[in-house]
């Protein structure tokens, strides 16, 4: 009898490579089947760490894994999964994926990729484990971390073999994990720890100090990312401001079709990236290049308005205010007629893409984080024409005093015609960084006016420096008491803040000074 | 769905400007006695005519369809198409004059909640009939108004079961995300308590409202993130309406939102206005709807092959209202000739008990509430925009218009 069991427990032993291969190909069937069954023998292959599951898991994810009508199982390039063979492929449609198969998918590619040639690979497939984590994973890792010659994959890891312990049953080993998991630091750390404490009520106090030690340098990040975001939201404000700091606060022109260039910029950053479409090696400069293209679209509309209608009025705000919404109304509906009212679709290039991590594990979107470099470059542009070009001068001399520039020889209608142009061509600007972050649809701009409006009124009508604090203290403002009041509440103390502010100082933050300031 | 926006009046004055824009072609050789006139009541300028314009052309569209076949009853029909301009009050005005002035024989129109609270009034007082394709929070019911959209029990509350679901990621918190007002705000108020007979407390409930439009997103994903850190998986549901949706899928996926981690389920989010954006982030986010465009099927293609060839653009999408257009068109054309009448009170009558084998595959039919029995459909966003069914009911499921999830229903009729 033992000698029966003994010879018994030898076969086996011997058939355990030839079991393993059955394994494999007993395992795929199931990716024909339904959600249930593909998340089951995902898990399976991922549990077997036979290579040639990469190819099918990778497969799976792709979408590129198809099934025939009768349950055979097809790589791209249509060679059967389970033979290795070329299959014929006809009539076979891709494996549907859901979020369950996804979770299980990652966890199983995380497994088997741990031992890639390639860093960023075993770096990712450190980052699944430490997601879709169990106890199984802990010698995995452990061997991982012992061949791993990369520092930074390495720390990846011993992070993941952390969570593995976690859900491991070595209560000593678990002690570690937590301590670890707190000097981590991170939000999903404190995630599992607190999954942790209603399992674990014996090591409670541990988990407790490493949550709190967590807590401490998360507190000091969210105010950081609190930060980052109202100076976001304030880049967006001071970009879609600028503009109208130009044509209201130089001229005086109360102009409420300004959204509407703001709008044109948009559309012209569609445009233009429609048109470089078909050219592979431009196509990733289309958003730099719709700027000046925005610029230009949007100038010669503030150009073509001036001459055409607002130089009739100067001196008669109320018919202006009532004539540019007009023209704010026509231009609507003009892209709606020409573009549909459906929303284009910009899309933002690779390096405005995903999120950043700065030092100390704060987070920033790298959208949000070129607008805020962007908005600071328009604004230096800004200063620099007015300040440093012959047109700048002749703006500032024709709105200190319009008759005795003319009597210099300045043309102050053609200066006239230029400035607006030019306030109109900066919200063409703007609108290429705001078709980064919001619809591009013909009702863009409407959202933005009353906003900019706000921003100059505080900031001090003709103070560009006005409006760049103006805009950065509202949007800091705003997101600061967000998460306090709610997104409609913060916009409505924002605004009585600012009607309480207005009554104290009506000039703004940075009034003018002197006579230009008094007529 | 109520959104509301500060400029409105600033289009209020274009009023029937597009008015102009739309007039059936006519065809001839038809049977004696006068067309039959049929009233579309949707927005072309302003805030919704993102989305209200394709409801224009489907109503449009049907009508061609149905002269093509020799009218109904022998008789033409014609349209008579009004632009109420995103404009709630200028919806009465407008239903006033389709009924008076235009003496239509029924209307199809309505996008926003608060443009149907608007026109309900008149329908009721001139004993009109309105049919109205958008689902909706429910807590209505009028003789003068069929609903062909979803219910909440046909929609939002079997998509929360499916995020509770082993299939569905079993969340066990929910972050109710919505613009605010009504739609959001109702539907929100009976998912809480679903959730609560379900045994989610209020303590893993976020909820969060923002002004239509909203387009700063960052600090609500990110509060989002940090409530789904607290051990326990989290699902989003977004009742975001309108504009506001495409900042915040931008912004899902550039804070690195995955739909494995945190799955998102958006009750107004469609084939339309997916177009906006770049879905390659956003796979595997879930819509819950009553229709998808990529539904199989011999009546689905018809309806596709229908609205292709009407538009002239065979890129152009379908989604979820304009198949209820569609349905309640078809259906009201079935309800005449049975009939043989269009006064409004004996189409009624035979309006019950309609049947249709609809584009989405089921067979639907009119309920005596006056909504529709619909199936319901999951469905994942794909990289190419469209939505891929993960989810469906086996069979159509009786609207309830009246919510068992609101206390104040208790005492009535179901």
């Amino acid at each position: 009898m033992k000698n029966l069991s003994l010879a018994l427990g030898l076969l086996l032993w011997l058939a355990l490579p030839a079991r393993a291969q059955d394994a494999f190909t007993a395992a795929l069937p199931g990716l024909a089947g339904g959600f249930g069954d593909i998340a089951a023998s995902v898990e399976q292959l991922g549990a077997l760490g036979d290579p040639r599951g990469l190819p099918v898991l990778r497969a799976l994810q792709a979408g590129q894994l198809q099934k025939t009508a009768d349950g055979r199982l097809l790589l791209p390039g249509n060679t059967d999964a389970a033979t290795g063979q070329p299959a014929d492929g006809a009539g076979a449609e891709a494996v549907r994926l859901n979020n369950r198969v996804r979770q299980a998918l990652r966890g199983a590619l995380g497994r088997l990729q741990l031992v890639s040639p390639d860093a960023a690979e075993r770096g990712a497939a450190a980052e699944a484990i430490f997601r879709s984590r169990s106890a199984e994973d802990v010698p995995i890792l452990q061997a991982a971390i012992a061949r791993e010659p990369d520092a930074g994959v390495k720390a990846r890891m011993v992070l993941a073999l952390a969570a593995a312990q976690l859900v491991a049953p070595n209560e000593e080993a678990k002690r570690d994990a937590i301590a670890r998991l707190g000097a981590a630091g991170t939000v999903e750390a404190r995630a599992l720890l607190i999954e942790a404490r209603a399992a674990n009520p014996s090591l409670v106090t541990a988990i407790d100090v490493s949550i709190a030690s967590i807590e401490r340098s998360l507190s000091i990040r969210r105010a950081a990312e609190t930060l980052f975001q109202g100076l976001s939201l304030g880049s967006v404000l001071l970009l879609a401001a600028l503009g109208l700091a130009v044509t209201f606060g130089v001229m005086g022109v109360i102009n409420m079709a300004h959204g509407e260039f703001v709008m044109l910029g948009a559309y012209a950053t569609f445009v233009v990236q429609e048109a470089c479409r078909g050219i592979p090696w431009l196509a990733p400069w289309s958003l730099p290049l719709s700027v000046p293209a925005a610029f230009l679209v949007a100038a010669a509309a503030g150009a073509v308005l001036e001459r055409g209608l607002i130089r009739h009025l100067y001196g008669r705000p109320l018919e202006t205010l009532l004539m540019t919404f007009g023209v704010g109304m026509i231009l609507q509906q003009g892209v709606r007629t020409i573009f549909g009212a459906q929303n284009r679709e910009v899309t933002s290039p690779a390096w405005m893409q995903g999120t950043l991590m700065l030092p100390g594990g704060i987070a920033v979107t790298q959208n949000r984080l070129w607008i805020i470099v962007f908005g600071i470059a328009v604004l230096l542009l800004v200063i620099a024409a007015i300040r440093f070009t012959r047109f700048g001068l002749e703006m500032r001399a024709v709105v200190q005093n319009r008759r005795i520039a003319a009597t210099m020889g300045i043309r102050t209608g053609r200066v006239d015609a230029l400035t607006f142009a030019f306030g109109s061509g900066i919200a063409g600007m703007a609108g290429v960084a705001l078709s980064q972050i919001d619809n591009v649809s013909p009702n863009l701009g409407t959202g933005y006016i009353i906003d900019s409006f706000m921003v100059v009124v505080f900031g001090g009508v003709g103070s560009l420096a006005g409006t760049l604090v103006g805009a950065l203290t509202l949007g800091v403002v705003n997101k600061v008491l967000e998460p306090y009041a709610g997104a409609v509440l913060a916009k409505v103390f924002v605004l009585v803040a600012i009607m309480l502010f207005i009554q104290r100082r009506p000039r703004g933050l940075f009034a003018l000074k002197g006579r230009a300031a008094e007529s | 769905m109520t959104p509301t926006s500060p400029t409105l009046t600033r289009r209020a004055a274009l009023g029937g400007l597009g008015a102009a824009l739309a007039m059936p072609a006519l065809r001839p050789a038809f049977g004696q006695g006068a067309p039959i006139k049929v009233g579309v009541l949707h927005s072309l300028s302003g805030t919704m005519a993102i989305s209200e314009t394709a409801l224009r052309d489907t109503v449009l569209m049907m009508v061609d369809w149905v002269n093509a076949k020799g009218g109904v009853m022998g008789r033409k029909v014609e349209a008579v198409v009004v632009d109420p301009a995103s404009n709630w009050p200028l919806f009465a005005e407008k239903a006033r004059e389709l009924l008076q002035v235009h003496k239509v024989d029924v209307t199809f129109g309505c996008w926003t909640s608060v443009s149907r609270k608007s026109v309900l009034p008149v329908f009721e007082e001139l004993n009109g009939m309105l049919f109205y394709p958008v689902q909706y929070e429910g807590e209505e019911e009028s003789k003068n108004i069929f609903y062909t959209g979803a219910a909440p029990n046909q929609q939002a509350i079997p998509a929360v079961e499916y995020l509770m679901s082993k299939d569905g990621g079993e969340a066990k918190r929910i972050a109710l995300l919505g613009t605010d007002y009504v739609y959001p705000r109702t539907t929100n108020r009976i998912l809480r308590g679903f959730l609560k007979s379900k045994g989610i407390g209020d303590a893993d409930i976020m909820e969060e409202y923002t002004p239509f439009g909203h387009s700063d997103w960052q600090g609500i994903v990110a509060r989002v993130k940090r409530f789904a850190s607290e051990g326990k998986k989290t699902a989003i549901v977004s009742t975001i309406n309108g504009d506001a949706n495409v900042p915040f899928y931008r912004e899902l996926g550039n804070q690195g939102i995955k739909a494995e981690d945190i799955p998102c389920v958006a009750f107004s989010v469609g084939e339309e206005e997916l177009a906006g954006i770049d879905t390659k982030p956003l796979v595997g986010h879930l819509a819950a709807w009553n229709y998808f465009m990529s539904i199989k099927g011999a009546p689905n293609e018809e309806f596709l092959k229908l609205w292709q060839g009407y538009i002239k653009n065979p890129k152009r999408v379908t989604n979820d209202p304009m198949e209820a257009t569609y349905t309640g068109f078809r259906m009201w054309t079935q309800a005449v000739e049975k009939a043989k009448s269009t006064k409004v009170d004996d189409v009624r009558a035979a309006m019950i008990g309609q049947k249709l084998m609809a584009p989405c595959g089921y067979e639907e039919e009119m309920l005596p509430n006056h909504h529709l029995s619909k199936p319901v459909l999951i469905g994942e966003v794909q990289a190419d925009g469209q939505f891929n069914i993960v989810w469906k009911t086996p069979n159509a499921v009786k609207a309830e218009n009246w919510s068992p999830f609101i206390p104040e229903n208790a005492n009535r009729r179901r």
